[in-house]
């Protein structure tokens, strides 16, 4: 059941967060918004394993990203973020998980709302729809902390300019840049409302982050006439490591 | 057989503890949910026992909460890995539940608030292995941990101790839940690692 990648690339696309990529060359067809499970071993046989979202589109290279940020003592993180090297294999397992996905075939608006490495499954739904030629309309809001820590930034303003159909809106926590019009703070009701789809027009809903920020947008989602069998979640804890 | 992952060291936990095939030790309480965390007003709270047709027994949150409670003490196994040992709860045993209604069916499928559910046998809710919980740590239980009530059944994956709980439906046939549906797998037994569907 372990499949053996090995690291192709590697991309830091924050202080704190790396990209891996990895040819794995058995394997089958992944839909965006998929993990998949790492595993590392140690020479005396010990080994821990994690989960980790893809951030790539399903492509015929048989290529893996998975944007991984390094947690102040994780176990796994800071070897994956700071020890991996070109050439190097890694076990993993997947993809996994049939329920946080995008599937090309849907056509109904999408709302993408991601806090920090939440961002990392919604990306690949993004990528999903550019490589697919969808036209699927899709919104993202995306919480983080300060400019730099923003993931793909270049990547998200290039696919949409092409594409009017996607839109970005940034929500900065900590610190905005200068003339930003929105002053620092955490995604609030004015936002959801202004920023996200209006209910009526039925859009499914993807929320990815920390525990309470999943908490707390899927409740604004929610009170702005969301049904909550149209939003989907996937929270990470402090420990979870899952992204 | 393994790939050695060079430089890789890790962490262990400490020698004593035993933990399940894959799981890592924490202290704190990570959530994980398909959704958002339903919000259920205790005067429209209710537990019902049903055989798919009929409802067998009904409870309101006053008549649920008159049962007799115990206190439970559990290792919890989260699928996504982490484990979190000697949880402290206060529930009530399924034991006294079902003694309320006559069954020869052998599954039961619990349904929750906003619609999840999850399969296991009828055996695994019974003979003091699973309780209806209402209160963690000594405190009543949170919403995003599953208040007013949840499923504790912790020799199985967390998965499997549904929050939220608005009742279970007894069955002759198995009929898999929302994440056994989505890959997982149908018991989840930590110690077998039965993770996902395939695994034995």
């Amino acid at each position: 059941m372990w499949r053996v990648g090995t690291v192709v690339a590697l991309h830091d696309e924050t202080a704190t967060a790396r990209t891996i990529t990895l040819e794995v060359p058995d394997w089958p067809d992944h839909v965006a918004g998929q993990h998949v499970d790492v595993r590392l071993t140690a020479s005396d046989g010990y080994s821990a394993v994690r989960s980790y979202s893809i951030a790539s589109a399903p492509n015929s290279e048989r290529r893996v990203e998975l944007t991984v940020e390094r947690l102040t003592n994780g176990e796994v993180s800071p070897y994956l973020t700071q020890q991996v090297a070109v050439g190097d294999r890694l076990e993993l397992r997947g993809p996994i998980g049939r329920w946080f996905v995008w599937r090309t075939q849907q056509t109904e608006p999408i709302q993408l709302v991601a806090g920090g490495s939440g961002l990392v499954p919604l990306m690949a739904m993004i990528r999903s729809r550019a490589a697919a030629g969808s036209t699927a309309p899709f919104r993202l809001l995306y919480s983080v902390r300060e400019p730099g820590a923003a993931f793909y930034r270049g990547e998200l303003q290039a696919l949409s300019d092409l594409d009017p159909s996607v839109t970005l809106t940034y929500a900065y926590t900590r610190a905005a840049p200068k003339d930003w019009p929105r002053p620092p703070g955490r995604i609030d009701a004015t936002l959801i409302a202004h920023r996200t789809w209006p209910s009526n027009l039925v859009p499914t809903c993807y929320v990815c982050g920390p525990t309470s920020f999943v908490e707390s947008v899927s409740s604004l989602l929610t009170a702005s006439g969301n049904d909550p069998d149209k939003i989907r979640t996937e929270r990470f804890g402090p420990t979870g490591e899952r992204q | 057989m393994s790939i050695i992952s060079r430089g890789f060291s890790g962490r262990r936990s400490a020698a004593d503890v035993k933990l399940p095939p894959g799981q890592y030790l924490t202290t704190d309480f990570p959530v994980l949910s398909a959704g958002p965390t339903p919000h259920v007003p205790l005067d429209r709270w209710e537990f019902t026992i049903d055989d798919g047709t009929d409802v067998l027994r009904r409870w309101d949150w006053k008549s649920f909460r008159d049962l007799p409670s115990e206190t439970i003490t559990a290792d919890l196994h989260c699928v996504t890995r982490w484990s979190k040992l000697g949880t402290s709860w206060e529930g009530v045993s399924l034991d006294t539940m079902l003694a309320y209604v006559k069954t020869d069916a052998s599954y039961a499928l619990v349904r929750s608030y906003g619609d999840y559910t999850t399969n296991l046998p009828l055996k695994d809710l019974m003979n003091n292995q699973a309780w209806i919980a209402f209160r963690f740590d000594g405190k009543d239980l949170a919403p995003e941990h599953g208040g007013p009530a949840r499923l504790l059944v912790p020799h199985l994956y967390l998965w499997k101790s549904a929050k939220w709980v608005r009742g279970i439906t007894l069955m002759h046939q198995d009929k898999p839940g929302f994440w056994e549906s989505l890959g997982y797998h149908i018991y989840g037994d930590p110690w077998r690692e039965q993770r996902y569907s395939g695994d034995e």
